[in-house]
């Protein structure tokens, strides 16, 4: 960090003996950005943002809100009938959630395609991972709290997945209910880690910052900066790209939260939650879909092992493989613009991880469970088979030298020279 | 990007193939007509005239065997009635209050700041009345169903008197095209004819489940009408930022690119 002289002599004095000023300058302002990031680049500072939203309307919420399972669903209700603006905090937050989901599939799917998850950036992606994983459990806790009968049944299935796990299973189960089923001490303690979460996901982001600043960001090319002719400061370029990006955003977002603000949620849970009255169809929220699909493949044991465990297995790994990925990939570059097979089969993926969601939102029953353990088993080969091979035996092509060779001043872009290669 | 994006769309287009292909075994639901609405698209609001005819429809009819929990009579002045009306409707209720001075529970007349009076004590006594089946509150009913609006008006006006053939309908099960299993407890609520409405509209059938299912798609999202104004400004406002935003970047980006 290079000291800087401030002329504002407070600023001066603080930053003398706290350098905040100096590292929000070289941090924010300063700090050296490839100058070849594309529009996917946008999604990181929008995850950051979305998350301040959520805490922001979160907080507001948990004034009104009254964790009990005699009163949350009519405390929900009561938000959205008889506090001020009730309804757009709470419709800001519930999409809120639906949208954070969608920034960061497209965010990880950035780093996939890219490879933002190669040497020397593998704590980077780990960290993002575990985020993901906090996520994941704050939204399904949150999702318990307006107590319908989606968030009781949900929560009733996905805690009961616990009771999988030999002999122990069981008390487990117990004990994360702090009872012998769903019921208020759930409901509460859902409520105090939903409170909880969020601000460890805040923590986790700063450590995913500090690993990233080591680093800098990769770019569209996978290579790395070779000097300052490659790169450019992030503000105002990057501040600016960003704030445009927030806007196009927002104007998605708020398009659901003033005219289609249930277009993401399940009927059912406007109805209150009945312990004695099991929904037709007990499905999780959509970002969810794909790892109900993965857990349901499994519809037979292996030996000794119950299908069951196996699923629960399954679902959990499906996320957890994610953190071997760095050294499952040995391919010699990082973007999949010079790797001409991965970059096919990358959308192949995706298509298979988008055929798992919809095979989660139907029962599991006919044509779905065969196409469910087809695409299970497709989703592992890519990590466990097809990305080592093709680290191996892919032809790849050889990327540009450096950055500013590849993206030459006057408006030559790196799609006209890829065209031409 | 027009290569990957194709890919993408390829991709989605095949899952979504697969996915109009594959289901054999889901079970199939029933199709609900749609229907056009005063409340529905981005300027949406309700028709007042509607609304009050079908909180009338909701007073005579429902009101005996559905409640009404998450609203309150003073909310009824959305629907254009004035402070006097309200304070006459809320009257026509009793509510139980206290204790007194005396330590007693006693009965009152209902104000405007209460809310509607359920028509059993408890669910017991509902089903008790209902040959066993619980009539569901109607609050948030038009939310709390898939296809909304259009399900309940399609269950109001889904009855049919002579079941398929091939349907054995159960004791006391009504058929109806629209219920999932098209057996449902509830008899037909609504005829030609069951209410007379006060502004002189005829009232038909189709008249009478139109006017309902809006006063319901109100008592269900009471903020409708304020949301879909503040949205259409919030839009425009972002949308003009955003191409603010657009142009300032293009500018600050020209010397790079």
């Amino acid at each position: 960090m290079e000291a800087k002289t401030w002329k504002n002599p407070v600023i001066a004095w603080i930053d003398y003996r706290l350098p905040i000023f100096s590292m929000m300058q070289a941090d924010l302002v300063d700090y050296p950005t490839p100058k070849n990031l594309n529009y996917w680049w946008n999604f990181g500072s929008l995850n950051g943002i979305v998350l301040v939203i959520m805490i922001g309307t979160g907080i507001m919420l948990a004034m009104q809100y009254t964790a009990n399972v005699d009163f949350a669903f009519e405390s929900v209700e009561r938000i959205m009938r008889d506090v001020n603006y009730g309804w757009l905090l709470r419709y800001m937050h519930m999409n809120g959630g639906s949208m954070f989901f969608i920034v960061v599939y497209i965010h990880t799917f950035r780093g996939l395609y890219y490879g933002s998850y190669r040497a020397p950036r593998e704590l980077l992606w780990i960290i993002g991972v575990f985020i993901l994983l906090a996520m994941m459990a704050t939204a399904f806790m949150g999702y318990v709290l307006p107590w319908g009968q989606m968030s009781f049944w949900g929560a009733t299935v996905i805690t009961n997945l616990f009771s999988a796990i030999p002999l122990i299973g069981e008390s487990i189960v117990t004990w994360l209910w702090g009872g012998f089923s769903v019921a208020n001490p759930t409901l509460n303690r859902f409520f105090a880690l939903h409170y909880l979460l969020p601000f460890v996901i805040v923590g986790l982001v700063f450590v995913h910052l500090w690993a990233l600043h080591v680093h800098k960001s990769n770019n569209p090319l996978g290579i790395d900066v070779k000097g300052p002719q490659d790169t450019i400061p992030f503000s105002p370029y990057y501040t600016i790209k960003d704030a445009f990006g927030l806007g196009a955003f927002m104007i998605v977002y708020l398009a659901f939260v003033f005219f289609a603000p249930d277009f993401f949620g399940e009927p059912d849970n406007y109805i209150k939650a009945n312990p004695m009255q099991t929904p037709p169809h007990i499905v999780p929220e959509w970002y969810f879909l794909p790892y109900y699909a993965i857990l349901r493949a499994i519809t037979f044991d292996i030996w000794f092992v119950p299908a069951k465990l196996i699923g629960v297995i399954l679902m959990f790994s499906s996320i957890l493989i994610l953190l071997f990925l760095p050294w499952l990939d040995r391919s010699p570059v990082r973007s999949a613009r010079f790797r001409p097979i991965y970059k096919q089969l990358f959308w192949v993926f995706l298509a298979d991880c988008i055929l798992l969601g919809v095979v989660g939102g139907h029962p599991p029953e006919g044509a779905w469970i065969p196409i469910g353990q087809a695409a299970t088993a497709y989703y592992f080969a890519h990590f466990l088979i097809i990305i080592p091979l093709l680290g191996i035996f892919e032809k790849t092509r050889t990327p540009p030298t450096s950055i500013s060779a590849a993206v030459t001043p006057g408006g030559v872009g790196t799609k006209i020279k890829e065209a031409a290669e | 990007m027009s290569t990957p994006m194709n890919k993408l769309l390829t991709a989605a287009a095949v899952a979504a193939w697969i996915g109009v292909a594959a289901p054999a075994g889901a079970a199939e639901a029933p199709e609900i007509p749609e229907h056009d609405w005063s409340f529905s698209g981005m300027f949406g609001t309700f028709d007042r005239g509607a609304l009050q005819r079908g909180f009338q429809v909701y007073r005579e009819v429902c009101s005996n065997c559905h409640s009404l929990d998450l609203i309150a009579f003073r909310n009824l002045a959305a629907l254009g009635l004035s402070p006097d009306e309200i304070q006459a409707i809320a009257e026509g209720y009793e509510v139980e209050d206290g204790p007194d001075d005396e330590g007693e529970m006693f009965m009152r007349p209902a104000r405007a700041s209460d809310y509607f009076v359920p028509p059993f004590p408890n669910e017991k006594a509902a089903r008790a009345s209902n040959n066993g089946a619980l009539p569901p509150d109607l609050s948030l009913m038009v939310k709390a169903r898939k296809g909304g609006a259009d399900y309940v008006y399609g269950l109001l006006t889904g009855y049919e008197e002579e079941p398929p053939a091939d349907v054995e309908l159960m004791e006391g099960m009504y058929y109806n095209k629209v219920f999932p299993g098209h057996q449902i407890a509830m008899a037909p609520p609504l005829y030609e004819g069951s209410v007379e409405y006060a502004d002189g509209t005829e009232a038909t059938l189709d008249q009478e489940a139109e006017d309902v299912v809006t006063f319901l798609a109100w008592t269900a999202q009471p903020e409708l009408e304020q949301r879909k104004r503040m949205g259409v400004k919030v839009l425009l406002f972002l949308i003009v930022l955003t191409a603010m935003l657009f142009a300032l970047k293009r500018k600050i980006w020209s010397d790079v690119h």
